[in-house]
């Protein structure tokens, strides 16, 4: 009996062993890596390749491919795969495109499994630090690094850059301190866009007296419901502490409920928590928390509510046929500044082109989408609009839409002073959880002074 | 219930002739009228969602977007416009077909591999005697308890660099776009189950048989072609469907394990709504046109189903 079995046994793993080899046999020996260009570019004389000349440091990457992945979904992927066929035509190697709305979670399982694609658009700073704190993020060649200093401002570059090494380009943008609002209805009543923060208050009153509520809001957005209040809160502590303290703030070098903090969340609810004021077309106060901020705005197009400060992206929520433009059906305004003491803070966002692997071509595809010739491009390949750049290079007549030129133009202004969105730059304990849940307890009731506390309290300890 | 039933069996002593059988007894026991009734509303409300679902399906954008679907019966305005958009992939412009051709391809197998290995186990365990048998079997029953989540990350690690210098499933050169991922990992994730339904159920076949077939001069093999299959085939139908079901609206696998090339309806279904959320009028057609398929595998291994499953897990 015992024979027997150890016979069955070593038959098995005999079995096995052989099995193991066959497939051993089939395994790829592509190790990748960077290795060095060869050959000349397909680029090279081609009268569209002008102005990439940075890419035929990369060789011939005929037959090469790049795989990236990203939370950006159609209908603006279109115009993304659009914009990358010159890189095809001018370096020969071709890019494969991965979207998904669940990006942020399996980005981070993909590269702790060691499945990173070898490009992602990263669309927080704080995502970006715990990706390159894992170890397998690649820095960025020394040909994006040029093209970040030429057509980017020093806080778009700080954004890319962790531990003092730049990892990522910025890609696109959005611009956060807009507010929308109906030109027609305004022009109809009379009343100008505001260019204080007093303005804006004094008007609020104008549009009350007359029997509108002048505000609508809308903080619901599945499990992420509440962020359209961290931008409210964010950018009135752009407006009154400035960007400074705004830095301080978001990197908790002061408490979270510091009291300037709570001056600005005071300002936010003399607005928002004031039932003359809101909620333009679906009822008071406590509406905002139970208001998806796709619908938000909608009641502008009706009247029965004059101003939706929301972002850059919302364009895309009108319904098909509406008018965006100056004079059109609706359109947005910055939202004014409290004092001419810090510039023109703009809160807005973007994504960053994060690689994980520094094969030849991948690196020419970071040089590639760092160029303007990318940004105008793109621009170009945007016949629908939604899309902008903070590139400097970017020509404002290549934008398609009103709002994305308003966007751009918000973005280049030499008095604008970029801060990326803060809840995306906090700990994701905070900035993807209490600081949602908290603004969105605010909002229905609770205390200015409890909900700050809170969510310093929540803050995790290293 | 039992005291219902005996209530029903005496009052049967007393007044009917003695033929009428327990079952019989229980019918008339359950089908009173208030008990109709009870399951009739208990019907309706829990079917109203789903025929909101239905009517929001045919609704246009904007009266979704800014009213409630119960609106319909005082302003009637229906379109077939989600649905197409959903078929056409909205505003990807492209079309559904691919990712239904994926879904069928990663399902049937992740169906037919953890039947076939679950029967061969289930039959180890049940009837063949080996060391450690009991050991291995509570083994094997407590993998269930094991949440799916948290062996994610784990097992794509060994996808991406197996041991013993086996083939990578996943990574850039992934063969076949990660199919083979998909499918074993579905199969990892429906053995532990799979094998405890189907050993229960070969264990309620009577010993008597399997002795009668070994005296006949059976072996294993035989046994099992010849009297376990058949037999079996309830149970086995019964699994096939849970299996069916589970692999095809599974999201969260998909996700992880597949790449664009190979990603099942539900993965582009969630695309659908778009980066922001502005099209989530097309969820509603797009749940109805993903439940086409298998609602007609469900309709038609209906019967196996009810009673596979009490076949399985209920003893006696």
């Amino acid at each position: 009996m015992r024979s027997r079995n150890t016979r069955r046994w070593a038959a098995a793993a005999a079995a096995l062993t052989g099995a193991g080899l066959a497939l051993a046999g089939c395994a790829s020996s592509d190790s990748g890596g960077g290795g060095s260009a060869s050959g000349t570019w397909p680029g090279e004389g081609k009268s569209e390749c002008k102005g990439l000349e940075q890419l035929a440091d990369f060789g011939d990457l005929t037959g090469k491919t790049v795989s990236v992945y990203t939370s950006i979904l159609p209908p603006e992927q279109q115009a993304q795969e659009d914009s990358y066929k010159l890189f095809t035509t001018c370096t020969g190697a071709e890019v494969k495109y991965e979207g998904s709305d669940q990006f942020e979670t399996q980005l981070v399982v993909r590269v702790k499994a060691g499945n990173a694609p070898d490009i992602a658009y990263i669309p927080q700073p704080g995502l970006l630090k715990t990706v390159v704190s894992s170890g397998s993020a690649v820095e960025a060649p020394s040909q994006v690094s040029d093209n970040v200093d030429k057509w980017f401002g020093e806080d778009w570059r700080n954004y890319g850059t962790v531990d003092g090494k730049l990892y990522a380009a910025p890609l696109g943008a959005s611009v956060k301190s807009f507010v929308w609002f109906s030109p027609k209805m305004f022009a109809d009543n009379g009343w100008t866009v505001p260019e204080t923060w007093d303005d804006m208050l004094s008007l609020t009153d104008d549009i009350a007296a007359k029997g509108i509520k002048p505000w609508c809001a809308g903080f619901e957005s599945g499990d992420a419901t509440g962020w359209p209040g961290t931008d409210w809160l964010e950018d009135a502590v752009l407006r009154s502490a400035g960007p400074d303290v705004y830095d301080q703030w978001v990197n908790h070098d002061i408490p979270f409920n510091d009291s300037a903090i709570e001056t600005s969340l005071d300002d936010v609810g003399k607005i928002l928590k004031d039932d003359k004021y809101v909620n333009g077309g679906f009822g008071d106060v406590n509406s905002i928390a139970t208001t998806a901020f796709q619908d938000g705005g909608l009641p502008i197009l009706k009247g029965d509510c004059a101003m939706y400060r929301m972002a850059s992206f919302y364009a895309a929520q009108w319904p098909e046929g509406t008018d965006v433009s100056q004079g059109g059906d609706v359109f947005a305004f910055y939202l004014p500044t409290m004092s001419d003491e810090f510039g023109k803070p703009v809160l807005g966002g973007g994504e960053f082109v994060t690689a994980f692997s520094d094969r030849q071509e991948v690196q020419a595809f970071q040089t590639y989408l760092s160029t303007d010739v990318w940004a105008n491009e793109k621009a170009k390949a945007t016949p629908g609009g939604g899309w902008v750049s903070a590139n400097k290079g970017l020509d404002i007549n290549n934008l398609k839409s009103p709002i994305d030129k308003l966007s751009a133009e918000t973005l280049q202004d030499p008095n604008a002073v970029f801060r990326f969105d803060g809840s995306d730059q906090m700990p994701s304990a905070v900035g993807a959880g209490s600081f949602w849940k908290e603004m969105t307890a605010w909002i229905t009731g609770e205390s200015t002074d409890q909900a700050l506390t809170n969510v310093e309290n929540s803050w995790p300890a290293s | 219930m039992t005291g219902v039933v005996t209530d029903a069996q005496i009052v049967d002593a007393e007044s009917t002739p003695p033929q009428r059988s327990a079952s019989e007894a229980a019918k008339d026991a359950l089908s009173s009228r208030t008990a109709s009734i009870v399951a009739l509303v208990i019907a309706v409300i829990w079917t109203i969602p789903t025929f909101g679902l239905l009517v929001s399906s045919f609704r246009p954008e904007e009266d979704v977007k800014t009213s409630g679907w119960w609106t319909i019966f005082t302003n009637p305005s229906f379109t077939l416009q989600n649905y197409k958009d959903v078929l056409s992939g909205g505003s990807s412009q492209e079309s559904l077909y691919n990712n239904l051709i994926n879904s069928i391809v990663i399902t049937i197998p992740a169906v037919l591999i953890p039947i076939s290995l679950a029967t061969l186990a289930a039959y180890a365990f049940a009837w063949m005697d080996f060391k450690g048998k009991y050991v291995l079997f509570i083994a094997v029953f407590a993998l269930q308890i094991v949440p799916i989540q948290v062996t994610l990350v784990p097992l794509l690690k060994l996808y991406v660099d197996p041991p013993f210098n086996l083939m990578p499933l996943a990574g850039r050169d992934a063969p076949a776009g990660g199919l083979y991922e998909l499918w074993i990992s579905h199969t990892i994730f429906a053995l532990p189950l799979a094998i405890f339904l189907l050993h229960n159920f070969m264990r309620e076949i009577p010993g008597e048989l399997i002795e009668s077939a070994r005296v006949d001069g059976a072996g294993h093999v035989q046994i099992f072609t010849r009297i376990m299959l058949p037999l079996m085939m309830p149970a086995i139908a019964a699994f096939g469907i849970f299996q069916f079901l589970w692999v095809w609206n599974d999201l969260l696998v998909a996700l992880v394990f597949s790449s664009p090339e190979v990603s099942p309806m539900t993965v582009k279904l969630v695309s659908l709504v778009g980066e922001r959320g502005q099209d989530w009028q097309l969820l509603a057609s797009g749940a109805f046109v993903s439940l086409i398929i298998p609602l007609i595998v469900f309709l038609s291994l209906q019967r196996y189903f009810v009673r596979g499953l009490l076949a399985g897990s209920v003893k006696g």
